[in-house]
């Protein structure tokens, strides 16, 4: 396999309501990251496009050949990819093959979503088709109530008190909130929050609260995918993906006994370190899929940064902050920085290629000395994918 | 190869409260709810048989927030339950009221009722759903 960099990255402010359309904002991403490489239209071979919920917030299925049209990629393959929320980190997992192989040098891969033109209640239950149809559903499950079950039985599996996790929880969101400050793209860039507004919001599903869930969002992320060779053209700073990973989950009941371990995560982020020869000692900074405050406890420890039942400890020593062991979420994260479901893994990885590239002095979000970076991205009961980027300079 | 226990037949005995499930030829694992392969060893060589419905709490959630078209059932308590036979499903659970729902239900003994959920535009028709009821009520 060839080596595949990350050449141009782009990024739309994240937000609710904004004014354009998922295809608008796909478009805006590309040209900013097509712009970081000097690529004109001409020069890409295909397009790989997340996205979930077109077909509900816009009346819009099949976009992503309309993108390609629009962007003037004109006739090139343009593939959608909808794995829930891991959409876009699935694209780039398939669009990086499509380079590694040799059979293009160059290609746009991102995601767009629009979600909060849904309202709410649609929002609600279009994302819980994520959870299985017949057994899941049928019993009410929602998406905050999927990772509220992961908080009871984390609590009872490893003796933690709910006081206890509730107080790591809160600490979880202050964090992404400040960090999100930071972020000018982020959906909640004016908005920092304390420990007493988690433990005091509105309860969503038992024990989540309003600020232990990341919002519904609009947005677009894309990144250009280069081989090796033309990476060097286009780039004085390529980012390399050296590792890569995808498992599948079952419905959420047929996880157990192994939950509230998440034994996909753990696969694929096995696969991804291995492919890239690193440990997560290595990893330098880390963008997790914090979908809820539970789901980042139960991820630090998946992804090998903490023993199971301590993940909380991280965000209690600080060693997620940007100057600490591991620091993650520093955009903000899905919490604060948003989540349109099928950019968010491209929204991830452009966050680590410009940490990498040390892009970010200026916000004042710059990790430093950052040479290797992790996305985690899952998506509905069953998919995962990870990332490893690493400088390659 | 013909599916061994199609939704609709799972769903039509659920709805007599009886929980039918797969056991395994190959492993001897039960399987509930039905699948295509055993969730043990991923054989196909499966039976249909009936389950006891008899199991306990593992975890709970309290859903205050309800998808489009279910905002009258919230609240609701939703529980996964470890079955005697192995394994976990999912249900709701309607003998306590939703806002007292903690963490002393986790272990608590249940046995299967069952409610249907009518479906909504999005659903292929009405879906029975496991709705436990405590089995050690005085």
């Amino acid at each position: 396999m060839r080596k595949v960099a990350v050449v141009g990255t782009g990024h739309t402010e994240f937000g609710s309501d904004l004014p354009k359309t998922e295809i608008e904002m796909f478009c805006e991403a590309a040209t900013e990251a097509m712009a970081e490489c000097d690529l004109g239209p001409q020069q890409v071979e295909a397009l790989f496009c997340g996205n979930v919920f077109g077909d509900f917030a816009e009346g819009q299925g099949m976009i992503q050949s309309f993108i390609a049209n629009e962007l003037g990629f004109h006739n090139v393959p343009a593939t959608r990819f909808e794995g829930a929320c891991a959409s876009a980190t699935v694209a780039i997992r398939d669009a990086f093959m499509w380079v590694a192989s040799g059979c293009y040098d160059i290609v746009v891969v991102g995601g767009t979503e629009k979600a909060t033109a849904m309202g709410t209640p649609l929002a609600t239950r279009t994302f819980a088709m994520g959870a299985e149809a017949k057994y899941e559903f049928a019993p009410g499950l929602t998406f905050p109530g999927f990772f509220a079950l992961l908080a009871h039985l984390y609590a009872s599996t490893y003796n933690v008190s709910l006081e206890k996790l509730r107080e790591q929880m809160s600490l979880i969101s202050v964090q992404s909130h400040y960090y999100g400050t930071k972020n000018p793209h982020a959906q909640f860039r004016h908005k920092e929050i304390t420990p007493e507004q988690v433990s005091g919001g509105f309860m969503v599903a038992s024990p989540l609260r309003l600020l232990d869930c990341c919002p519904f969002s609009d947005g677009a992320a894309v990144l250009v995918l280069a081989s090796e060779e033309a990476a060097k053209k286009l780039t004085d700073k390529p980012v390399y993906i050296t590792g890569l990973g995808q498992a599948s989950s079952p419905r959420l009941s047929a996880q157990a006994p192994y939950l509230p371990r998440i034994r996909a995560r753990e696969l694929s982020a096995m696969q991804a370190y291995k492919m890239a020869g690193v440990t997560p000692q290595d990893i330098d900074i880390c963008e997790l899929h914090d979908c809820f405050s539970i789901a980042s406890i139960i991820a630090a420890e998946n992804l090998g940064f903490a023993q199971a039942g301590e993940g909380g400890r991280l965000w209690e020593n600080g060693d997620t902050k940007i100057d600490g062991k591991i620091p993650i979420n520093i955009s903000g994260g899905l919490k604060a920085k948003g989540h349109p479901i099928g950019a968010t893994g491209a929204s991830q990885a452009c966050e680590i290629v410009r940490q990498l590239r040390g892009d970010l002095a200026d916000s004042g979000r710059q990790v430093a000395g950052a040479k290797t970076g992790l996305v985690d991205t899952l998506g509905g009961d069953g998919i995962i994918a990870n990332l490893v980027l690493q400088a390659g300079w | 190869m013909e599916y061994k226990l199609p939704f609709r037949q799972y769903h039509k005995a659920l709805m007599k409260n009886q929980l039918l499930g797969l056991k395994c030829g190959n492993c001897g694992a039960i399987t509930c709810p039905p699948q295509m392969s055993c969730r043990s060893c991923s054989s196909y060589d499966l039976e249909v048989t009936q389950l006891s419905g008899n199991g306990k709490i593992t975890t709970y959630t309290t859903i205050f927030v309800a998808p489009e078209g279910r905002e009258t059932e919230a609240p609701y308590i939703i529980v996964m339950v470890e079955l005697d036979e192995g394994p976990w499903i999912m249900g709701n659970l309607y003998d306590m009221a939703p806002e007292r729902a903690g963490m002393d239900l986790i272990g608590r003994p249940v046995t299967l009722g069952s409610r249907i959920f009518p479906g909504d535009r999005y659903s292929d028709g009405p879906m029975a759903r496991p709705a436990f009821l405590f089995a050690d009520k005085a």
